[in-house]
């Protein structure tokens, strides 16, 4: 317990002084998984709206299939991409490995199923609802998707804020494709586990303290989004927007 | 030379069809929703669609306007012939009133903005013009659906389609919203269909009742007939359902 404490004020007195090596630790695990979560959002969102609106066979196995890679193992999608990206991969040729390129692209990988999964989800229940009233408008299959994206943005920036949470949070496909590079490819999920491995538990700590404020920040962020949308949509008697948001 | 002057004759109104429906069934699943629809509207005419609930009105409606395809037969439009719809509960986007029926207008490859100066029009039609910046979401229930007629409005159709229009509305909403679209049709020389629960408002919007139950159309009648003369041997369901004991 002492040991807690004492790594605990530990780890606060590294934050206050606003240690470097902690904090560039910090602000590439930002930049990682903010282009991660940017890069599986805009293709995400695009596949799952498609998804959502179109019927074609086989569409059950794909819907399958992606919901099964919800569950996707980070170690997994790391080596998968450690396998594309190794100087004998169908990518080698871009010299990506090690660096946080490779990163960004593990982390995208991941994150691209939750993304994709929960806008069909969204879109679906909502062309359930009303996309027959877009249809008879005059609006074609796309543009319907389009328009249901549109109409449920806020629920979008939940889906996103969810896929930014999962990316910031995972450590095994950073740490396989990145290779843990002091000083370049060491973000705080693979700094954590380093440091708890060798001991220094108040940096690890103080990582972990980071990235429990980061989570908390995201949630306040939801809760205050979910707010200002009550002010301005007034009380919105649609049972789905209330259950998604 | 005196021009000798004729009287003239008066010609007898040609009936010009607009719409017609032959042997349309519609299937969900294994339930026949709609059996063997056969059906001629004519430009100007004003059709109420009654019946119990599950009776076919609604799908009737949704497959009349296009957006749910018939298992079998078809349904003709003239050429030309614009039609709109206003659903039960009209879906209003987030987005500001104008905004929504500009939307409507841009969908028919309108520029937006001719399609804003337009939906300005339309939304006075409604007495809606003060609200015309609001958030649709905002919106009461009678005004929500007075916003869903003037988008049906902005793209001039000869012929709406209302479901059940006023079916959620509060009595002063309901009159309200009733007196605006019957105006608006009237002013514009359109044909209307639309199924309704409310008997008044059938008997005072409609010039023909067609009676529906399990999917087939059991009556078609002129209102007065359909109302007021006995119907039991000739029509025995539309009989039960007057009073009271189909629905």
């Amino acid at each position: 317990m002492s040991s807690l404490t004492d790594s605990a004020f530990a780890a606060m007195d590294l934050i206050a002084q606003q240690d470097p090596l902690l904090w560039s630790v910090v602000a590439r695990s930002l930049w990682v998984s903010v282009w991660a979560t940017a890069i599986a959002s805009v293709f995400g969102i695009c596949f799952g709206a498609w998804l959502a609106v179109t019927r074609f066979y086989g569409r059950g196995a794909l819907l399958t299939l992606l919901n099964t890679l919800l569950a996707l193992p980070s170690v997994v999608v790391g080596l998968v991409v450690y396998l594309l990206l190794s100087r004998s991969g169908p990518l080698g040729y871009l010299g990506w490995l090690f660096s946080l390129k490779a990163m960004v692209l593990a982390q995208s990988v991941l994150v691209f199923p939750v993304v994709a999964a929960l806008t069909r989800q969204c879109v679906e229940d909502a062309d359930r609802l009303h996309g027959e009233q877009l249809q008879s408008l005059g609006a074609g299959t796309g543009l319907r998707s389009l328009l249901l994206v549109w109409d449920e943005r806020y629920v979008f920036l939940t889906i996103v804020i969810t896929a930014f949470g999962r990316a910031i949070s995972e450590v095994g496909a950073v740490m396989v494709v990145g290779g843990n590079i002091e000083g370049f490819t060491r973000v705080m999920t693979t700094a954590i586990a380093l440091e708890t491995s060798k001991g220094d538990l108040p940096l690890a700590l103080a990582l972990g303290l980071v990235l429990l404020a980061v989570v908390l920040c995201l949630n306040i962020l939801v809760a205050a989004l979910r707010s200002w949308r009550l002010r301005v949509d007034g009380a919105t008697s649609d049972p789905l927007q209330k259950a998604w948001v | 030379m005196n021009q000798q002057i004729i009287n003239p004759q008066p010609i007898p109104l040609k009936k010009e069809l607009q719409l017609q429906l032959h042997g349309v069934d519609v299937q969900f699943g294994t339930h026949l929703a709609l059996k063997q629809i056969d059906l001629n509207v004519y430009a100007g005419e004003r059709v109420a669609f009654v019946g119990a609930n599950g009776s076919g009105k609604s799908t009737l409606l949704r497959v009349i306007h296009g957006v749910l395809p018939v298992s079998n037969g078809q349904v003709h439009w003239q050429p030309g012939v614009q039609q709109a719809m206003v659903f039960q509960r009209p879906h209003m986007l987030r987005t500001s009133v104008v905004n929504f029926v500009a939307l409507a207008l841009w969908l028919r490859d309108i520029p937006w903005r001719d399609a804003k100066e337009q939906a300005l029009l339309a939304l006075q039609q409604v007495d809606l013009q003060d609200l015309a910046h609001r958030n649709a979401k905002t919106l009461s229930g009678g005004q929500q659906q007075r916003l869903a007629f003037a988008r049906a409005l902005a793209v001039h159709p000869q012929c709406m389609l209302l479901d059940e229009p006023t079916s959620s509305l509060d009595p002063h909403a309901k009159r309200d919203v009733e007196r605006i679209m019957e105006h608006s049709i009237s002013v514009n020389a359109m044909t209307l269909l639309f199924s309704s629960h409310n008997l008044g408002q059938v008997k005072r919007l409609a010039t023909r009742v067609i009676y529906l139950e399990n999917g087939h159309i059991l009556a078609d009648l002129p209102t007065e007939q359909f109302f007021h003369q006995p119907l039991e041997h000739s029509h025995p369901e539309a009989h039960l359902f007057l009073r009271g004991e189909r629905v």
